[in-house]
């Protein structure tokens, strides 16, 4: 069965800051360019950043890329790809240019500059000392720099399909990549998106867990669609959890409240960062921080009647600098915690925030697989770029503010790679006959599942299963047990009924296919977790607690095919600097 | 916890309807978006808009026992029962609690919503001195749920000519920025009985903005602006 078709020279899946930043170059290159959301583009989860922007701008002291090299493969446990890091810090500071010509409102210095904050991980000259690196615009800079973006793309006249779900990869006999499958939320009605490049920038799926700092949004489409397509995922078992979600609501307090100078403490009132990075203390890279945090609830030192959160401590900056630099932390703590923390500590846990791994892509933005002798074999035609991209930049575990200058710089350089490849590819292919059939199926499965799954219950079963089996700590009969459940779980998850049968809007279709793609990110994580015997970064093993870079200084790929994984080289060569060899690492 | 929802399915209902529900809630559930994520969960037909649900993106706004807000940070206890929620006033309806928010993207967009800059780009940031950047505070924070705009009687009349108070507030945010060079020709663009004029300062905006911004002021801003430029 086929479907309508529309056609562009590219489409860009999402519309958080790496696709927007796509879209202007894409748009400002003249292309017929199509962008599709599921959101308003403006209500992307970029939107809820809070902290900063990292590049080595020196507005505030000496910097240089290379030191923001240095601590983000250190912060990666020297999982990241060395070029791939080069070319994220070298790009850094003009990526903030261009965002500051957009009209982007960044907190000022006297002398006009922009201001830089300090932030975990960040130090001057290879791990000395914390150095100020993160440019922002109080605690909302995601908000800000998704709103310019959008501005921006205004201006362009930038093509916006708002509300509109991709579903599935189209890709021929080749394996080339021809477009999407999605459907329009208003109308219920699903169309074919040709494109002679096709570039994801859906974000994260962090809704993979049960306690997330994420958006509902954040389910991982992009991820599911490629690994329906025969795509690899790359690094799945390494999540981030922030250190600072706010006990019980999930809703992250930014780093920057340490960056300003908050600290945590434990119930005896104690520093206790002192004792696990006694030089960075409290700046200390997420994933040393997060595992502190946990050792001290484990150890009976949490607060609060049941000692399970700690307390993040910032009535010691003063109001005038709260209310100044972190006014949206004081309004969260009082919506979300019932504190105001100019006066009282926030109650603060480890919280399920970020994806370090996904679709495997170059520097380029380009994806790639194994195949034809290589490991990086390009896609032709298939792009991604921010969190659903694994380039990989952030390794094992990423730096504060690297996330944004990801989006930015990643962002940018695939859009300029898809502007290379159209001018070198001109024509659309012609798509297969069966282009539309995967999606059709998926649909009337959907649609006439009868004494089915609740799509409710099992993406409850799916998130606590995440949850208990593969947190902070991980456990090897805990990663065995968790494997049979959510598989399991997947099965169900492929039965699943709705009742609500409308055309119209319907929010518990695209629930249910959301979950088609969150069981998938679950499935690989669960498996890549059990698999990968040593501790790095945010994998924490209590069976295997130390890092093994004979064995394991490798990246994983998971393909759907049958749970199959294997395993490629971590790129240790730089671009131009020379190597940064695995070292212990410490804070 | 009793609630009375707004309903609709052009493909089922031949008029909306108010229906009740009666929710056991956990303790968990702080927000009312909580409670209504809680009613989905048994009626997956219940059709609203929700992302971040800690309002920053937006997409919860809707009309909660008579006021505009943001579902995600509305705290059930301060809630009257039962909760009568509607979709936000003023907007065509999609379905339920999902308004069509054409006309007021639109309006936003009409103000050419971007920063106007003809200099030659320096080679790093432009710069903007602190008391310059703070111009720009209670303005660039609008999240575009567009509460505001479907509170004000003024928008209600003419959704197609009043740019409306976020519109509004957004081109004082440009108006506002030192780096910006177009002030003139937003201001010729605001000159009109209806894109400006049609406030009437009643502050339905400043009372339900979920950021705690004030349009209104904004607004004010403009006008003497603009009344300065004649004299």
């Amino acid at each position: 069965m086929s479907l309508p078709t529309r056609k562009f020279d590219a489409v860009v899946v999402g519309a958080g800051g790496a696709g927007m930043r796509a879209a202007l170059q894409l748009s400002e290159a003249g292309l017929k360019v199509a962008v599709l959301s599921k959101v308003f583009p403006t209500r992307s989860h970029t939107v809820a950043a809070q902290g900063g922007i990292g590049a080595s701008l020196g507005n505030m002291g000496e910097d240089n890329w290379l030191w923001h090299m240095y601590d983000t493969i250190k912060g990666s446990d020297y999982l990241g790809d060395q070029d791939a890091i080069e070319f994220l810090c070298r790009m850094a500071p003009q990526a903030v240019y261009d965002l500051e010509h957009y009209g982007m409102p960044f907190d000022r210095n006297e002398d006009g500059t922009v201001y830089q904050r300090p932030f975990g991980g960040h130090s001057s000259n290879f791990g000395e000392r914390p150095v100020q690196r993160s440019v922002c615009a109080a605690d909302r800079t995601g908000h800000a720099m998704l709103h310019t973006l959008y501005q921006r793309n205004v201006r362009a006249n930038t093509v916006f399909f708002v509300e509109w779900m991709a579903l599935d990869l189209i890709r021929d006999a080749s394996g080339q990549v021809l477009g999407v499958t999605a459907m329009e939320m208003e109308t219920g009605e699903t169309w074919i998106f040709q494109a002679r490049a096709t570039l994801f920038a859906t974000g994260g799926a962090g809704r993979i867990y049960a306690a997330s700092t994420n958006a509902f949004i954040n389910t991982g489409d992009g991820l599911g669609m490629a690994a329906r397509a025969g795509i690899p995922l790359e690094d799945m078992e390494f999540w981030q959890f922030h250190p600072t979600g706010v006990a019980g609501a999930g809703v992250l307090i930014t780093e920057g409240v340490r960056g300003e100078g908050g600290y945590l403490l434990n119930k005896d009132g104690e520093r206790f960062m002192e004792r696990y990075a006694p030089n960075m203390k409290d700046l200390a890279s997420r994933d040393v921080v997060a595992r502190a945090m946990a050792t001290e609830i484990k150890e009976g030192r949490g607060c609060g009647k049941d000692a399970d959160y700690i307390l993040l401590k910032l009535d010691h900056i003063g109001v005038d600098k709260i209310e100044k630099k972190l006014p949206g932390i004081r309004e969260i703590a009082k919506k979300f915690a019932n504190v105001d923390p100019v006066k009282d500590p926030i109650p603060v846990v480890p919280t399920c925030h970020y994806q370090m791994g996904g679709i495997p892509t170059n520097y380029h933005g380009e994806v790639v697989v194994p195949g034809n002798g290589k490991d990086n074999n390009v896609v032709p035609g298939f792009y991604a770029a921010g969190e659903v991209a694994c380039a990989s930049v952030h390794g094992a575990n990423r730096l504060g503010t690297n996330s944004l200058t990801d989006l930015l710089v990643f962002g940018k350089a695939s859009g300029d790679s898809v502007i290379r490849y159209l001018k070198e590819n001109p024509g659309h292919k012609d798509l297969p006959a069966d282009a539309a059939d995967y999606t059709m199926s998926r649909l009337s499965r959907l649609d006439s599942q009868t004494g089915g799954e609740n799509v409710f219950e099992v993406g409850a079963a799916m998130r606590r299963t995440m949850q208990a089996h593969c947190g902070v700590f991980r456990f090897p009969d805990l990663l065995t047990d968790g494997v049979k459940k959510i598989r399991e779980i997947s099965e169900r998850a492929a039965r699943t009924e709705i009742k609500d049968k409308s055309k119209t809007f319907n929010t518990a279709r695209i629930e249910a296919l959301e979950l088609d793609n969150l069981i998938e990110v679950a499935r690989s994580t669960m498996i890549c977790a059990d698999a990968r015997q040593e501790s790095r970064g945010a994998h924490d093993r209590a069976d295997y607690p130390k890092r093994d870079d004979v064995t394991w200084l490798k990246h994983t790929l998971w393909y759907k095919d049958s749970d199959r994984l294997e395993y490629k080289a971590v790129n240790l060569k730089p671009l131009t600097a020379e190597s940064f060899e695995p070292k212990v690492r410490s804070y | 916890m009793r609630f009375r929802i707004y309903r609709y399915d052009p493909e089922q209902d031949q008029k909306p309807y108010m229906k009740e529900y009666d929710v056991a809630l956990e303790p968990s559930d702080r927000m009312l978006l909580d409670a209504l994520v809680r009613i989905k969960a048994s009626d997956d037909s219940l059709s609203l808009r929700r992302s971040c649900r800690e309002g920053v993106c937006g997409s919860d706004a809707m009309n909660i026992n008579g006021k505009n807000g943001l579902a995600c940070i509305t705290p059930l206890v301060e809630l009257k029962e039962p909760v009568e929620l509607r979709p936000l006033p003023g907007l065509p309806v999609i379905r339920d609690l999902i308004v069509d928010m054409s006309q007021f993207f639109k309006q936003y967009h009409s103000i050419k919503p971007y920063l106007q800059n003809s200099d030659p780009l320096p080679e790093k940031e432009r710069l903007q001195s602190p008391t310059d950047r703070e111009e720009l505070d209670g303005l660039y924070e609008c999240i575009l749920c567009a509460c505001c705009s479907t509170s004000c009687p003024s928008f209600w009349w003419n959704p197609d000519k009043f740019v409306g108070p976020a519109g509004l507030l957004a081109a004082y945010r440009f108006i506002a920025d030192s780096r910006d060079q177009a002030t003139n020709d937003r201001l010729d663009d605001l000159e009109d009985p209806y894109r400006l004029f049609r406030c009437h300062s009643i502050m339905n905006c400043v009372d339900v903005c979920p950021k705690g911004l004030n349009p209104t002021r904004a607004i004010g801003r403009i006008k003497e602006i603009m009344i300065k430029r004649m004299v």
